[in-house]
């Protein structure tokens, strides 16, 4: 006779009850890890998903994600003449924070280099890559836009032709991809006003020099697009890409570039860590030490419970001690009914948070190895938060029983 | 055991050991101001196959003598030996007292004392199962001692669910599960009619008799004293052998 089901099925609703709050308990311990593992999932996500094997940033700078990088456009040419490259792109990346309905919508602005890169490599659920070098995006779907809906940012209009997934800025925005020179539109639009003032002000101050003295007609460059005038450079890039020939050592192509007075060069493990160790350093942190404390929680209120549980029963444990039942039954009794409620716990944890988790603002991961690891954990839990109802059985006496 | 013990202890059970002996067996409780001597110098046999009554007035220490006897409640000092084994000297436990229960002692005490989560088959069922008895053999014969004490059309109701006398009867049916050599009853009959305890007292008396078990029966019903074979008093914790009526 199983003296641990009959127990429970003879309370069977407060034991429904405790496992269930026991569950949604464990679910939060779940989320936690989940979520963790999400924040070093999406940091890491770009630079693991965008496959370059070497980024080159403005000197001295852990760009581009870490902080703001800026280079200039012509060093994908110069990467490009380095022995061992294969193809060197332009990053160009940076948040936007509009609204959209009454509500901040946040995206992360990504610069396809165009034509090199039309998007192939970026998995869609829907619709294609970009086919022109203007006015196309591919959304990432926590965006929420559709497919051929039409967004303005700046002063153009943009047509949403791919929707992909899991594609998340470190801060968990996500993505839009546009060719790098709508990217750079986006980020370095100024309103009309803003380029007149601007323009006049170039006027006034060419006025002073001599050269506009003798040369007159040099003025009349005041009033052109920046683009135009040949002394102004065109907007920079963020950090350039760049990946290796087959065959060809990482390192080598790294040390002759970091050889480049301008410029500094990451791996894309060096990237990694610079986000990990950087930007989501203190969330990670955060966070792991919150899961810690949760667990610990936790195990704090499973022997709470199995302490109240054995409590219950300690008349009926010093009446079984009484008719000889051995230490072990009573024992095993108590333990099982840990282990079922530390089993039926974990076995909702994960059920609910499977439905509820994707719900959730930012991505919450379940890992394999954090699954176990959390099992592992409970189990441990319910075995050590039962010595104390154990302990407490172990010390009763039979006596007790006729009390 | 010491000769002086052997000289002070004369066997009364003869040639054959005594299926329950005291010695002298003394129980205080508490100490200083709130000290209570409950029983002092308990001295008694029971042969194997003797019914034993004990009588006496409430707070007189039946009790304390019956959980000292059942090895549940060990007495300050004197020795309690069974079926001939030292088991208890003073307070210290000569063998594994839980083991030496389960297998020798069967109880039925005052206060209802079934296990409030196992039906009235199992609580008799649970008894024999951990004495290893197989779980269908164990039902088996659980059915077959309800049935006997007329409880067993309630077989699979909790105790919560049974009158208190159907309750008395259920932990009757478990005293006797094991076939124990021993049986202790504290006041078994004080919830039942007078033909049910008369039926549970008889039923006492039969067991002894079969399994040569010793029976020692509180009791207040001064109705049914002719089952006992030997009578004895309690009074102020002092115990005295009593003539039968
Ligand atoms: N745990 C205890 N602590 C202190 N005193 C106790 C304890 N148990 C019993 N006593 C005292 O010991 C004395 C004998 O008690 P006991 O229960 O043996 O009496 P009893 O003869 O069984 O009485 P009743 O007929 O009412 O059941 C009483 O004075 C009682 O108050
Ligand atoms: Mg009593």
């Amino acid at each position: 006779m199983n003296l641990a089901t009959k127990d429970i099925g003879q309370s069977l609703g407060r034991f429904v009850l405790t496992t269930l709050g026991v569950g949604m308990l464990l679910m939060v311990v779940m989320a936690m890890g989940g979520i963790y593992r999400g924040i070093i999932e999406d940091a890491t996500l770009l630079v693991n998903v965008i496959g370059a094997d070497l980024w080159v940033v403005q000197r001295d700078t852990r760009g581009p994600f870490a902080e703001l990088s800026r280079v200039p456009p012509n060093l994908v040419h110069r990467a490009l003449t380095v022995p061992g490259v294969q193809a060197s792109r332009e990053f160009v990346f940076h948040t936007v924070q509009r609204e959209r309905a009454g509500k901040p919508f946040r995206m992360a602005v990504l610069g396809l280099s165009w034509p090199n890169d039309k998007g192939d490599w970026i998995p869609l659920m829907a619709g294609r890559p970009l086919r022109q070098n203007h006015f196309e995006m591919i959304a990432d779907a926590t965006l929420e836009f559709d497919l051929g809906e039409k967004i303005k940012l700046g002063k153009e209009t943009y047509t949403v032709v791919g929707l992909t997934y899991n594609m998340l800025a470190s801060g968990g925005d996500g993505i839009g991809f546009f060719t790098t020179a709508d990217a750079q539109a986006i980020q370095f639009d100024v309103p009309g006003e803003a380029v007149r003032l601007e323009r006049s002000s170039r006027a006034a101050r060419g006025t002073r020099f001599e050269l506009a003295a003798k040369q007159p007609s040099l003025l009349e460059f005041a009033n052109k697009p920046a683009a135009e005038l040949p002394q102004i450079a065109r907007p920079q890039v963020s950090a350039v890409m760049i990946s290796v020939l087959p065959g060809t050592n990482v390192q080598t192509v790294a040390e002759i570039i970091s050889g480049w007075g301008d410029v500094s060069v990451f791996t894309r493990e060096g990237q990694r860590e610079l986000l990990l160790k950087g930007t989501v350093e203190k969330v990670r942190r955060q966070i792991g030490l919150f899961r810690m404390l949760l667990v610990v929680i936790a195990a704090v209120i499973m022997g709470l419970i199995l302490y109240t549980m054995t409590l219950d029963k300690i008349h009926s444990i010093a009446l079984l001690k009484l008719i000889g039942a051995p230490n072990s039954t009573i024992l095993g009794m108590i333990l099982q009914q840990a282990l079922m409620l530390g089993a039926l716990g974990y076995g909702i944890a994960f059920l609910v948070g499977r439905k509820l988790f994707p719900l959730f603002p930012k991505r919450v991961i379940l890992a394999d190895d954090d699954l176990l690891l959390l099992a592992a954990i409970v189990l441990a839990i319910s075995i050590l938060s039962s010595l104390m109802g154990i302990w407490k059985a172990m010390k009763v006496s039979p006596n007790e029983a006729l009390a | 055991m010491s000769p002086l013990s052997e000289t002070t202890f004369a066997n009364v059970c003869e040639q054959d050991v005594c299926a329950i002996e005291t010695r002298a067996i003394t129980k205080i409780y508490g100490s200083g101001n709130t000290e209570v001597i409950a029983m002092r110098d308990a001295s008694m046999q029971v042969k194997r196959s003797e019914v034993v009554a004990l009588l006496g007035p409430s707070g007189s220490g039946k009790s304390t003598f019956l959980t000292a006897v059942g090895l549940i409640n060990p007495p300050t000092s004197g020795q309690v030996l069974i079926g001939g084994e030292l088991v208890l000297d003073g307070s210290v436990a000569q063998t594994n007292l839980r083991t030496f229960r389960r297998n020798h002692i069967g109880f039925v005490f005052q206060k209802s004392n079934l296990i409030p989560f196992l039906t009235a088959v199992e609580n008799v069922q649970i008894a024999m199962e951990l004495a290893g008895e197989p779980r269908s053999a164990a039902r088996h014969r659980a059915l077959e001692l309800m049935d006997y004490l007329g409880v067993a059309d309630r077989a699979s109701n909790l105790p919560s669910a049974l009158s208190g006398g159907q309750q008395q009867r259920v932990a009757v049916a478990r005293s006797l599960a094991n076939r124990p050599s021993v049986i202790l009853a504290d006041e078994p009959t004080a919830a039942l009619d007078g033909a049910r305890g008369r039926q549970v007292m008889d039923l006492f008396a039969k067991v002894a008799h079969e399994q040569g078990a010793g029976v020692i029966v509180v009791t207040h019903d001064h109705r049914s004293l002719d089952v006992f074979d030997t009578i004895y008093k309690m009074e102020d914790g002092l115990m005295h052998r009593a003539e039968k009526p």
